[in-house]
Formats: structure tokens, sequence, C-alpha cells
């Protein structure tokens, strides 16, 4: 299995990356090579195999609907890239 | 008072032969003189140490020091620290001062230690020469031309330099177990959510555990006393109870099975390192152990499982960096999109950008089941083989890393080699088991590990085997002599 650029340039827009050329042409060659072991995968017999996604089995524990977040906004707004009035700004999004 | 470890510092403090204060001194000293060379460390943070030094002297004085109130540590820069820059070795956090204390960080602060600092990483903790850290490479203290292992690469290599006492170190498929092998240290990683992982910048979310890293099992048995515990702010964080470590260190090893996995000592593995591994398990078989054949038959299947279900889960966890709350943005974005766009294409380094490539893609539509409902599959086979190994032994044993530390720059250029160095190391994290790594005989002057793997909560058992092989032998407190 082998990858072409459009097929990386629709990952990294899936990914929400911007690449420029060198780098494209860069995951054209290494994510292939990478599929290539990945589909190593393809030749283990998991018939009647259940997938396992967390390694002790265990099931989300929930807790009661109380608040136990103190208010940070503050402390976080002031990491923030750009901050106005308490919000959070980026490009105007509807002209 | 640097080759000694926490256990003889710690009864050092408490006689009262030095203060906190003077031995925080020591290693700062230490940091500035060393530190240039090696890039184990990357952010210091000296005032603040001395004033927890200053506090956990007035706890000793008090009478009311625990085992490692005062003694100096490192925290990799995965961890959260409140009004200290958090970086996770990437661009994207260069500029990221976190609002609060991870879990881990909380805990080892509540019980005395003194934070000397941030500790170099590879980006995001995805790699295993520590080379793919926006704030450079870490030179292993052993030889600096060559890497220390990662990705806790800086907590390794500044252990094994005396530049702090201890470290903590994450590991998601080796990155605790094999630069402790590659710098000649101890390094432990425990069951999959023995320890929170609140605070701790997320890699692959059911893969990633924290642990601590010191010279020996003694001192690793006390750190991970104060690590470990059920953590409400952690939704994975197992609620079970946390036995005494260090009270079963001296347990005789008399009857106890080893299993040693075939498929661990063949094809791949450097020839030297395999003599120095065996005669490191000749030591276990003088202490009473039995040495047991086993097979895990799957092994083959854990580098590629590993390659599909970690960069899913990377895909999923990095996208929450975005240019828009905090973390890197770039300059002047022309929409939104773009805005995401390029403050992500600038802000990751080329190794995170191949993995969440790759886990976009295999977790794009049409491939899903193709790629990661299939390596949760294999994943179980995985998990299985370790399962039926452990209905016949008490413990697995084999070699931590295939080979000694390799040249800096050597396998950067090919990923699939450099992702075979954790051949070893990643099938314990897919079953979410505990693994250790402890030195054994050098090869040509460089450190090899031995790896320990057990049984789900078996931590206590790991740390009484390592303790009762490092009272046999001394490779434990070998240290390089240039560190001397």
């Amino acid at each position: 299995m082998s990858l072409d650029r459009s097929d990386v340039e629709k990952i990294a827009h899936l990914a929400r990356m911007a690449l420029d050329e060198a780098q494209v042409n860069l995951y054209v060659q290494e994510l292939s090579h990478i599929l290539t072991l990945m589909e190593q995968l393809k030749a283990a017999d998991t018939d009647d195999i259940e997938p396992m996604s967390h390694p002790l089995h265990m099931t989300q524990r929930l807790r009661s609907d109380e608040i136990t977040e103190v208010n940070c906004r503050e402390e976080n707004q002031a990491i923030a890239p750009q901050v106005e009035n308490g919000l959070y700004l980026v490009p105007q999004v509807i002209e | 008072m640097h080759k000694k470890s926490i256990i003889e510092l710690g009864a050092g403090l408490r006689a009262g032969d030095f203060s906190s204060v003077e031995l925080t001194h020591h290693f700062i000293q230490r940091i500035e003189r060393m530190n240039g060379d090696i890039n184990a460390i990357i952010t210091t943070t000296p005032e603040q140490a001395l004033a927890e030094a200053q506090a956990a002297d007035q706890m000793i004085q008090a009478g009311q020091a625990g085992p490692l109130s005062g003694i100096p540590i490192v925290q990799k820069d995965i961890f959260c620290t409140r009004g200290v820059k958090t970086s996770c070795g990437s661009r994207m956090l260069d500029n990221f001062i976190s609002p609060y204390d991870a879990t881990v960080v909380e805990k080892l602060k509540g019980a005395g230690m003194v934070s000397l600092g941030k500790a170099n990483m590879d980006e995001f903790a995805m790699g295993s020469s520590n080379e793919t850290s926006f704030y450079g490479p870490v030179r292993n203290p052993w030889d600096k031309s060559r890497v220390p292992g990662g990705s806790s690469g800086g907590s390794a290599a500044a252990v094994a330099a005396r530049m702090a006492v201890a470290a903590t170190g994450t590991d998601t498929g080796g990155s605790i177990r094999q630069p402790a092998a590659l710098c000649g240290i101890t390094g432990l990683k425990p069951t999959y959510g023995r320890v929170s992982r609140f605070g701790m910048i997320a890699f692959a979310s059911s893969l990633d555990q924290a642990g601590p890293m010191a010279q020996s099992a003694e001192d690793v048995a006390l750190l991970l006393q104060a690590m470990a515990g059920f953590d409400a702010k952690d939704s994975t964080s197992a609620n079970q109870p946390v036995p005494d470590y260090s009270a079963t260190l001296n347990d005789s090893l008399e009857g106890l099975k080893i299993g040693l996995p075939k498929e661990y000592f063949g094809e791949g593995l450097d020839a030297s390192v395999a003599t120095s591994i065996k005669t490191a398990i000749d030591v276990y078989k003088s202490l009473g152990a039995e040495l047991v054949e086993v097979s895990l038959p799957n092994s083959h299947l854990a580098v590629p499982t590993y390659y599909v279900v970690a960069p899913a889960e990377c895909s999923s966890n990095l996208s929450r960096f975005d240019g828009v709350r905090f973390g890197y943005r770039c300059e002047q974005p022309k929409d939104l999109e773009d805005l995401y766009k390029r403050s992500r294409g600038e802000g990751f380094g080329a190794e995170v950008k191949r993995r969440i490539m790759i886990g976009t893609y295999a977790l794009s539509a049409g491939y899903y089941d193709a790629y990661y409902l299939k390596a949760q599959k294999t994943r179980h086979l995985i998990s299985d083989d370790f399962k039926q190994a452990f209905e016949k032994v008490d413990v697995i044993m084999g070699p931590t890393a295939p080979a000694t530390a390799f040249g800096l720059g050597e396998k950067m250029d090919d990923p699939v080699t450099m992702y075979l160095n954790d051949i070893y190391t990643i099938a314990a994290n897919l079953a979410g088991l505990p693994g250790l790594s402890h030195p054994v005989a050098p090869v040509n002057g460089l450190p090899v590990g031995l790896q320990l793997i057990g049984n789900y909560f078996a931590e206590a058992k790991l740390l009484n085997l390592t303790h009762r092989f490092q009272q046999e032998t001394q490779w434990h407190r070998l240290m390089p002599e240039e560190m001397a």
C-alpha cells in the first residue's frame, strides 16, 4: 500500500495541518513505509477476537453531577494568544 | 553528595549531616556546570527549589520528615507545573505556563521533594532517542556522541549524570524503560492506571503511564509509594489499594519462576547485549529463582499494533492544540482555517506531524476497520499471550532494548528503524502490565538494561526482584567517570 501526493494532502487537511512542499514530498515516502509496517497486521487471524480498547477492561466511572471546578478564567486567559473582554479572539468567522 | 541514593541522602538529612538547602545548592551547581553539554534539563527553577528545600529543612528539624523530604528531583516536562513553563518538548507549548499542577507533581511536592526543574524529552513523548525535542537533543552522559534513549531521555540523563537524585518519566511504548537502559539507571513503568495521568499531557491515553526513575529499586520503591494511588481527577485511575513497596524488597526469591520468552532472545538482539542479559539472569538463578522458557507467540505483532493504536490516539488527543486558547499561534491568520492549519503546521515538529498524519489516516472514513479495529484485536492477542504466560511463571525477563545507545542522528532518517528500538517494551504497554528496567553488565562501556515484566499490580514483586539483584551486584552503582 502506498500513498500519493493527493492522499497526503487530504490527510493533512483532515488533521488541519499546513505542510510545505518539502514536507508533502517527505511524507509521501515515509507514510507509505510506515503503512507497510501497519499492513503486517492483516496476516493475523483475529476472527472471534474482541477488540481491546482498555488494558484493564474497566468501565467508565460515573460521578454525581456537581460543580467541582473552580473559576480559573483569569489564569487561563493570561496564557491565551489573544483575548478581549474575557473572550478568546479568532479571525472573523461570519461576514 | 551526588553519588548517594535517596535512602542514603534521607538518612544524612535526618541525622543533620547536611541540610536540604546545602544538598539543593550542590545539585544546582552541578546542573550549571554539566547541563550545557548534556541538555537534560530545559527549565531550571533554582529559587523555587531553594524555597522548597528551606521548607523541607523545617519539616526535618521538626521531626516531621518523610523518606523523600528535601530530596532533589527533576520533572519530565510533560507534567504540568503551576507557574512554571511546561513545554512537552514542543514549540507548540513553548509559551505555556501551566495554571495547575499535575497530580504526580502535587504528590511529590506533598512528600517534601525539591523540584530542580523540568527535563528535556522527545516532543510530546514521541521518539526513542530524545532527538525530536524542540530544545535540541539530549546527549548520553556515558558517551556524548550517543543518544540517551527516549522519550524520557532528559530524565534518564539527569539521573545518570547525577544532576538530580531522581526523575519522573512517562512510558507509552518504552519511554521510561528504554532510556533507563541506555543511561544505566533503574526505571519503572507501573500498571496502567496505577499512577494518575491528571496533568500529564496526553499522547496515547490507553497506553500512557507515569513512573519513577532513579539509581536503585530501593529508591524507586519510595518514589512509587508517593506517586501511586487512586485519583478521582483521572477517569482511568485504578481504584486499587497501594501496598507498602519497601516492606517486601528483601523477600526471598526461592522457588520464584522467571519466564524467558524465546521471542525476546532471537534475531535482532545484539550478541553482546544477549550475553550480558544472560549473565544477569544467572544471578537471579543463584538467588533461588527457577528459569522457565515461555512463548509470547504474537510478539511480532506488537510494533505494528502500537503504530496504529498510538498514532490514532495521538491524532485525537493533539487536536486540542489549535492556536485558540493557549499555546502557539501563527502570525497574521487570514481566517479560522488558516489559523488552525498554520498554528499546527508551524507549532508541531516532524515526528509529531508524522504520527498525527498516520493516526488521522487510520481513523478516517473507510479505513477504521482495517487499521484501528484490527489493531485493537491484535492488541487482545498480545495481551492474552501474557495472560497465558503468567499462568506458568511469576515474572517475565528479557532485554529492555535490542542494543546499547546508538549515535546521535544515526536513525533519524528512517522512522521505522527507530520504531524497532521499542520492540521489547511496547507489548507491556499494549497489555497494560508493569515493566521495569535495571542496569546489568555494560558492553564496551555502555549501559545495558534488563527488563522485568510483571502481572497486573505486581510492582512490589518487580522491585523485590531488582532489589535482591542489586544487593548482589554493583552495576547500578556505576556512573560515567567524567560525571564523578
